[in-house]
């Protein structure tokens, strides 16, 4: 394609991405690097049915007055990125000096929310991309061998986890692992222990966000690969039949290597998805033991008092880092590939 | 039909029309968009001021859980996805920090003259919200299983315990006791009832300087630790409705819930016999003190500072008509205790008299007090799942609140 041509066609899309993704990104990296002004505090009599007393309260006109003065707020530098918060500096650098052993440093460090929720972000992509691929993989070559009649129910069925929205699926998952739901009580039985419960432990929660990011995005693994199939050139696989090869060996030497590229492609997405995982969080409600980096996001927009605009940038910015950082291996793998075929 | 219908309509404007005032209920101009927390009480209120709006009304009631995260956004918008809040004396304060809900002095002069003087919220000089009702966490048990038992009614926590463990030993029940334990909100509720019951504050006098770490702190958090090991093993996902449901189950015998909840546990649905079983006890003291505890809750509406003056009117009058509606508040005595003029209280508002005879202090009003609660809602889980201690814990607390009032502007 001349390169004329292909800017021309890539205009349209190139300027929304621009202006829905590049520019609000730019605008959280300002505010991340802001804080609110200063609150100005009174003393106020206040009375309400309980009685009248003195009590601390905003001077609204004079903070208004403030923020008009700097609508972005006070400018913090880098230092919303280095509080305890997120990366944590000061505390890192003090738990290095005075823990006794690489133990009780990792436990400091995994302590602090930031570390917390960047270890169960990784722990769930690394958990969840592999199988799903796998699992993807093999629902697609199953998929593939069945008869023309099953097959249009059958990929409905497959791809239903993804059709149901996360948080509806999650919830309903998160009321049959209830200790008196019906998968609850059953996992109960099996293992004999009437206070077993799903969600009571870090571990079994982990566990339990993990099979659920499985159940939910292997359909998307299916889809592309069950695509890809139908691509794969008959010619090969006769010639394989007719020197008898068998049906292992088949998808071994001809059909796994065709495939190699959709599957470093669903990689790259499935670890960009998982990186921002949210949704089963909040629908197991498992905020207090699993949290993510989305979760932060989340958290500092939606907790209870005013959206801390600055704190959620800087995650933000972070999370864009790290997603950058984890696709780095697969990006120049697929650009060493493609200058190969060149 | 139709005739019954307006007779009915009418007898009801004319019991609400005031003396000297102006009658606040048939509204037709303007557009009423209240945001409201999730509960029976807060829907009994919602109908009667859906019925004092009246039939021409533009009319819409959100109710939801999660009020609270959603105040602010919904708020600040200009103009203003709500033009009405029901605000607490714990949600008030984040609204007044952003100047979000406006003074009502000239609303209340208008349509008010039926008001009483404690329903009226004043911060310096000026009413921003008017009171309906007030509410507080307390004790509820099962009699006949105390009784079987030969278990006295708990009054202290320690009590509470050993009558929880008496019940589990019996086997009777797994789980006896429950609490709103869901991490978040509910979580950073249970630690602020039991660190005031141990006389704790909050703050170092007069500033935003956090002082949980201490003595008192950490003998609340093992007293929550030990009520968690007589509970479902599931309490860190279970909210105020989730633990109404376990009760009305037959599953629990000891809870510690609003007083609001005998809307909903002692109306005509669910189990009679456990209805019927289901008493009210003040809010057990702690650690020898005197206090109970628990806080003092008042619930009220506050009207938004960005929507039109019209809509603010709308919205003001179909709510002071609820919020003066001596008929509702006494054909639902037990629904909750109401600020209302006239209203006589029902069988079920002895707990929260008591907890305020006997010292209990109302929810804290500051308005740093949500980010604390804030970080009081996440950092406490990974001790009560016995992971962390609760120094260390309360140390958590104490960096994640001072990391987010810089953040802020408070220090």
């Amino acid at each position: 394609m001349p390169h004329r041509t292909f800017f021309w066609f890539f205009f349209p899309s190139g300027l929304a991405m621009l202006l829905f993704i590049g520019l609000p990104i730019i605008s959280s990296f300002f505010q991340s690097l802001h804080i609110e002004p200063e609150q100005i505090l009174m003393e106020v009599e206040k009375c309400d049915p309980f009685g009248c007393k003195t009590e601390t309260k905003v001077d609204i006109e004079a903070t208004t007055k403030l923020q008009e003065e700097q609508p972005l707020g006070r400018f913090n530098g880098l230092g919303t990125y280095g509080d305890r918060n997120h990366l944590a500096f000061d505390e890192i650098k003090e738990a290095w000096t005075n823990s006794s052993s690489i133990a009780e440093f990792t436990d400091i460090l995994l302590n602090l929310p930031f570390y917390k929720a960047l270890l169960f972000t990784l722990t769930f992509c690394f958990a969840v991309t592999p199988p799903v691929v796998v699992l993807g993989f093999i629902v697609a070559l199953s998929v593939n061998t069945i008869t023309k009649s099953l097959k249009g129910p059958t990929i409905f069925g497959v791809i239903l986890p993804m059709i149901v929205t996360p948080l509806i699926g999650s919830l309903v998952l998160f009321w049959m692992i209830d200790a008196k739901g019906i998968l609850g009580s059953f996992i109960q039985f099996l293992f004999d222990d009437p206070n077993l419960s799903l969600k009571s432990s870090s571990q079994l929660t982990w566990i339990t966000l993990i099979i659920y990011g499985i159940w939910h995005n292997t359909p998307f693994a299916f889809v592309v690969f069950y695509a890809a199939l139908q691509t794969v050139p008959q010619d090969p696989i006769e010639a394989a039949i007719i020197d008898g090869a068998s049906r292992y060996e088949r998808v071994r030497h001809i059909v796994i290597p065709h495939l190699y590229p959709v599957a470093t492609f669903i990689i790259l997405i499935c670890l960009m998805d998982n990186f921002r995982v949210l949704e089963p969080i909040i629908g197991f409600a498992a905020e207090g033991v699993a949290q993510s980096l989305s979760w932060m996001i989340y958290n500092d927009l939606r907790s209870e008092n005013k959206m801390l605009f600055g704190s959620a940038g800087a995650t933000s910015m972070l999370t864009i880092i790290g997603v950058a950082i984890l696709l780095t291996p697969v990006l120049i793998r697929t650009w060493r590939e493609f200058r190969t075929e060149r | 039909m139709k005739k019954l219908l307006i007779a009915l309509l009418f007898t009801f404007v004319s019991t609400s029309a005031y003396a000297g005032g102006h009658s606040p209920c048939g509204v037709t101009d303007g557009s009423i968009k209240i945001l409201a927390n999730e509960f029976t009480t807060y829907r009994i209120f919602m109908d009667e001021v859906k019925s004092c709006a009246g039939p021409d009304a533009d009319f819409s009631v959100t109710h939801s859980v999660d009020h609270n995260k959603l105040q602010v956004a919904a708020l600040s918008a200009n103009p203003a996805e709500f033009s009405a809040k029901l605000v607490t004396n714990g949600s008030i304060t984040t609204l007044m920090n952003d100047n979000l809900i406006r003074p009502l002095d000239d609303l209340v002069a208008k349509y008010g003259s039926a008001l009483q003087d404690n329903q009226k919220i004043v911060i310096d000089g000026k009413i921003y919200a008017v009171a309906f009702m007030a509410n507080a966490q307390h004790l509820w048990y099962r009699e006949s299983i105390l009784n079987d038992l030969g278990i006295a009614v708990p009054s202290t926590y320690e009590e509470v315990i050993a009558a929880a463990e008496k019940i589990k030993a019996s086997g009777k029940m797994a789980n006896p006791y429950a609490g709103a334990f869901k991490s978040g909100w509910n979580l950073g509720q249970e630690f602020v009832n039991m660190y005031l019951g141990h006389g704790g504050d909050f703050f170092k006098a007069g500033t935003a300087e956090v002082s949980v770490n201490n003595a008192k702190g950490v003998a609340a958090l093992n007293m929550l630790k030990r009520l968690t090991e007589v509970s479902n093993p599931d309490f860190l996902t279970q909210d105020t409705n989730a633990v109404k449901e376990e009760w009305e189950s037959g599953n629990v015998a000891l809870m510690h819930i609003w007083n609001s909840g005998a809307a909903s546990l002692l109306d005509d649905e669910g189990d009679q016999a456990i209805k019927a079983d289901t008493r009210l006890a003040p809010s057990p003291s702690v650690g020898g003190g005197s206090k109970p505890a628990t806080t003092l809750w008042w619930d009220g509406f506050g009207i938004a500072t960005n929507t039109s003056d019209e809509n603010a009117e709308a919205s003001f009058r179909a709510l002071l008509g609820a919020a003066t509606s001596t008929e509702m508040a006494n054909a639902n005595p037990n629904a909750t205790i109401w600020l209302i003029d006239g209203y006589s209280p029902g069988d079920t508002a002895g707990p929260v008299v008591d907890a305020a005879n006997r010292g209990a202090t109302p929810y804290p009003s500051l308005p740093y007090m949500s980010l604390l609660h804030g970080a009081l809602s996440t950092e406490l889980v990974e001790f009560l799942q016995g992971n962390e201690s609760a120094e260390k814990a309360l140390a958590d607390v104490e960096a994640a609140y001072v990391a987010k009032a810089t953040e802020q502007g408070f220090l």
